[in-house]
C-alpha cells in the first residue's frame, strides 16, 4: 500500500504542476493574449463582461497580483470553470469539451487496449521465433511507427475510403441527430471507427513488438526457462512462463507510451474529421482560443494521469516484489 | 537446448573456430556498432537525408514558394515540368521536397543536441550525486515523462506569436525542453551502476575531483546510452515538430515537411485524391524517422549482444557449411553462433539420444532456435 499511495501522491503532485504550468503559459509568453482573440472575433459584439473574463484568464489589466491571481485560478478550476470557448460562441469550455470527450475516449482507448494486446503478442512471437522471417517483421513496424500518425490516416482514407470505399472517409456517424440506441446506431458508429481505430493500432503496435520482443528474450536466457525446457514441458507453457515476466517492463513502459498515443490520436482524429477531442483541438488553434485550448490541455493531462495510475496498479498487483518493499 | 555445451560431444562442429583477425577499427573505446544490414540501411538512410537538409534549398528546380499558374485553381498532378505535381497555390511540390528538408532536420537535431545536453547534466548528476539532489532531480525527471508532451507544446506555440513561429533553433529549443526527460532516466540508472565500480571507486580515493570523474571516468562509458537516446530524441524532434507544423502552429510561411501536410490538409488532398500532395513530405518523414530508428536498434544491439539476430538462422548456418571454404569463415560468437551436427549424433555414455526428449520439429542442436545454454552467463559482456 505504500507503493500505491508513493504513486497517487506523486501523481498528485504531478497534476498540480500541469495545472501551473497551464497557469503561466500565457503568462510568460510574449506577445498580447487577449488581443489576438479580440482580434479573431473580428464581428462578435465584446461586451464589457467578456473583455473582464478575458483579462482575468490571461492576467493582464487586473491589478490583482499573481499571487492572487493564481490562487484565482485555481478556485475556477476547482469549480470545474475553464473559461469560456471563443471559437464556439461563448459557450462554457467544459461543455465543449464535453461533448467531444466520450468519442476520443472510446476511440483512443479500445485502439490503445487492442494495440497493446497485439503487439505484446507479436512482440513475443518474434523473440521466440528468432531468426526466422519474423525478424523482417521489425523494420516493417519501424516504419510504421516512424511515419507520423496522421499520414497513416491520410494514407487510410485515399486507399480504403476513397479508392476502395470500404469505409466512411471522415466523421464519426452518418446522421447529426441521436436516433435510438439500436444495432443501425451501433454499427453506424463502429463502421466509423473502424478506420482510424486501425490507424492508431499499427502506428502505436511497433512500439509494444520492440519493447516486449527486446525484453522477451533477455527473459529466455533465464534459468528458469531452461528448466522448464529441460522438464519437456510443452512449448506453450514455456512460453507463458517467460512472457508472464517479460511483460512487466511493458507495463511500467505504459507511462512513456501512452502520452505519444494520445497526441498521435488526436492527430488521427483531425484527419478523420472524428469529433473528439483532437478536432476541437484544431478548431482552437486555428480560432486563437486559448481557453480552450488550455482545457484540452487539462483534461489530455489528466487522463494520461489516470491511465498511468491504473497502469501502475496493474503493475503493483502482478508483481508481488513491488509490495514487498517497505 | 543444453545438451552439454562441452566437448564432450565429438560430432559436433561449430562452423568455424577460428578468432576473427581484429579488425582496422577495433581500436579500444571505438563504438564499433554491429554490421548488421539495420545499421547500414540507417546510416545510408541518415546521410542522405543530412545532405539534402544542406544541399536541398541549392538543388530545388524552382522556387517552392513560386506560382507557376494564376488560372489554375486545383493541384496539378505531376507532369514533366512539375516532376510531383503542384499544390493548390500552384507551387512546385518536388522543389519544396527538396527545400523542406532543411528546416526538419534542423530542428530535430537541435532538439536532440539540446534534449541530451539537459539529459546528461540531470541525468548523470542525479545518478552521480544521490540522496536529495537525486530524488528532486529524478522526480523532475518523471513529470515530464508523465506529462503527455504534445498537447503541452500545443499550448505553448498557441501563445507563440506568429513572427516567432518559424524560428528553426527556438522550436528545436522548445522542443527539447519536453524531450529531454527518458534520456535522462535511462543516464541515470546506467550512473548508479557505474558509480560504485571499482575503477570510479579507486579515481574517489586517489582524490580525483568530481567533475573529472564524471568526464573521464563514468561519461566514456555512457556514450552508447548517449547515443541511442540522441538518436531517440532526434526521432522525437522530427515527429514532434511535424506534428505542430501539420496543425498550423509553426509560421505558415516557414517551409518544411509538416506544413506541405498541413496544407495537404488544408486542400482536402486525402478526400480528392491528391496524392503528390501528401505521400511525398510524409514518405519522406517516415523514412527519416525509420532511418534513425533502424540506427538505434543497431546501438541497442552494441549495448546488449543478446538482440542479434544476425549468425542465428541455422538455415544460413547450413547454406554455408554446404558452400564449404568458398565462403569467407563465420565469425564465431560465443553462445550466439548455430551448430550443426554433420553426423547424426550417437550415444554418450550408452545412452540413446531418444531417451532425451526433443522438441517435435527440431533436429539435435546445441542452440535449438538459437536458444541460450547454462554455459553462457557471461555473454553480457561486451564484444572486445
Amino acid at each position: 500500500m505504500y507503493v500505491i499511495s508513493r504513486r497517487i501522491g506523486f501523481y498528485v503532485l504531478t497534476a498540480i504542476a500541469a495545472v501551473t504550468v497551464d497557469f503561466f503559459i500565457p503568462r510568460v509568453m510574449p506577445g498580447n493574449p487577449v488581443n489576438a482573440v479580440l482580434a479573431k472575433m473580428q464581428g462578435a459584439v465584446v461586451t464589457k463582461a467578456t473583455l473582464h473574463a478575458l483579462q482575468v484568464e490571461f492576467g493582464s489589466g487586473t491589478r490583482e497580483g499573481i499571487w492572487g491571481q493564481y490562487v484565482h485560478y485555481w478556485g475556477n478550476i476547482l469549480h470545474g470553470n475553464l473559461g469560456i470557448s471563443t471559437s464556439n460562441g461563448m459557450v462554457p469550455v467544459t461543455t465543449v469539451i464535453r461533448g467531444a470527450l466520450p468519442w476520443t475516449l472510446g476511440l483512443v482507448g479500445t485502439a490503445t487496449v487492442l494495440s497493446f494486446i497485439l503487439g505484446t503478442l507479436l512482440g513475443v512471437l518474434v523473440a521466440w521465433r528468432r531468426g526466422s522471417w519474423l525478424d523482417t517483421l521489425l523494420p516493417a513496424t519501424t516504419f510504421f511507427q516512424a511515419a507520423p500518425y496522421f499520414f497513416l490516416a491520410f494514407l487510410a482514407i485515399d486507399l480504403f475510403a476513397i479508392k476502395l470505399g470500404w469505409f466512411p472517409a471522415g466523421s464519426a456517424r452518418s446522421t447529426l441527430d441521436f436516433p435510438a440506441l439500436n444495432w443501425t446506431y451501433i454499427s453506424d458508429v463502429l463502421d466509423h471507427a473502424i478506420l482510424p481505430a486501425l490507424t492508431i493500432v499499427v502506428a502505436s503496435a511497433a512500439g509494444w513488438i520492440v519493447g516486449m520482443r527486446n525484453v522477451m528474450i533477455t527473459t529466455m536466457d533465464e534459468d528458469y526457462v531452461l528448466i522448464a525446457q529441460a522438464k519437456g514441458l510443452k512449448k506453450r507453457r514455456v512460453i507463458w512462463y517467460a512472457a508472464r515476466n517479460a511483460i512487466l517492463p511493458s507495463i511500467s513502459g505504459f507511462s512513456l507510451a501512452i502520452g505519444f498515443v494520445v497526441s498521435g490520436a488526436l492527430l488521427t482524429e483531425i484527419v478523420f474529421s472524428y469529433p473528439g477531442l483532437g478536432f476541437i483541438l484544431l478548431s482552437a488553434v486555428q480560432e486563437a482560443d486559448y481557453a480552450l485550448l488550455q482545457g484540452i490541455f487539462l483534461v489530455i493531462t489528466m487522463a494520461v494521469l489516470i491511465a498511468n495510475l491504473a497502469a501502475d496498479f496493474v503493475y503493483v498487483f502482478l508483481d508481488p516484489r513491488t509490495r514487498q518493499e517497505a | 537446448m543444453a545438451v552439454g555445451s562441452s566437448t564432450d560431444l565429438g560430432a559436433t562442429q561449430a562452423a568455424d573456430l577460428t578468432p576473427p583477425p581484429p579488425g582496422p577499427r577495433a581500436g579500444r573505446g571505438r563504438l564499433r556498432l554491429p554490421r548488421s544490414p539495420k545499421v547500414l540501411i540507417g546510416l545510408g538512410g541518415l546521410a542522405v537525408f543530412l545532405v539534402l537538409a544542406v544541399i536541398g534549398p541549392w538543388i530545388a528546380p524552382y522556387n517552392p514558394s513560386r506560382a507557376f499558374s494564376t488560372t489554375a485553381s486545383f493541384p496539378q498532378p505531376p507532369s514533366a515540368a512539375h516532376l510531383l505535381g503542384t499544390t493548390q497555390q500552384q507551387q512546385d511540390v518536388f522543389s519544396q521536397l527538396l527545400a523542406g528538408g532543411r528546416s526538419t532536420i534542423l530542428v530535430a537535431f537541435v532538439a536532440g543536441l539540446l534534449a541530451t545536453v539537459l539529459s546528461v547534466l540531470i541525468g548523470v548528476t542525479a545518478g552521480y550525486a544521490a540522496g536529495l539532489a537525486d530524488d528532486l532531480l529524478s522526480m523532475l525527471a518523471n513529470f515530464f515523462l508523465v506529462m503527455p508532451a504534445l498537447p503541452l507544446l500545443i499550448v505553448v506555440f498557441g501563445f507563440l506569436p506568429q513572427s516567432q513561429g518559424g524560428d528553426d533553433v527556438l522550436i528545436g529549443a522548445i522542443i527539447a525542453i519536453t524531450g529531454w526527460a527518458f534520456g535522462a532516466r535511462v543516464l541515470r540508472a546506467q550512473t548508479l551502476s557505474l558509480r560504485n565500480r571499482d575503477y570510479v571507486e579507486s579515481a574517489r580515493i586517489i582524490g580525483e575531483r568530481g567533475w573529472r570523474i564524471i568526464g573521464f571516468e563514468i561519461l566514456p562509458n555512457l556514450i552508447p546510452i548517449l547515443a541511442s537516446s540522441f538518436l531517440f530524441t532526434v526521432l522525437y524532434g522530427v515527429g514532434t515538430y511535424t506534428a505542430l507544423a501539420f496543425l498550423g502552429l509553426v509560421n505558415p510561411n516557414h517551409l518544411s515537411w509538416g506544413g506541405m501536410l498541413f496544407y495537404a490538409q488544408v486542400a482536402g488532398a486525402e478526400q480528392s485524391g491528391y496524392w503528390w500532395l501528401f505521400i511525398p513530405p510524409g514518405l519522406a518523414v517516415a523514412l527519416l524517422g525509420t532511418s534513425l530508428a533502424l540506427l538505434n536498434f543497431g546501438i541497442d544491439e552494441f549495448i546488449n549482444p543478446r538482440l542479434r539476430a544476425a549468425g542465428l538462422s541455422r538455415r544460413r548456418a547450413r547454406r554455408d557449411q554446404a558452400a564449404g571454404a568458398a565462403r569467407p569463415p563465420r565469425r564465431f560468437v560465443l553462445g550466439m553462433t548455430p551448430v550443426i551436427h554433420s553426423t547424426p549424433l550417437t550415444a554418450v555414455n550408452g545412452a540413446g539420444l531418444k531417451d532425451f526428449p526433443e522438441r517435435p520439429g527440431t533436429e539435435p542442436s546445441l542452440l535449438a532456435d538459437g536458444r541460450p545454454d547454462a554455459s553462457r552467463r557471461w555473454r553480457g559482456r561486451r564484444p572486445q
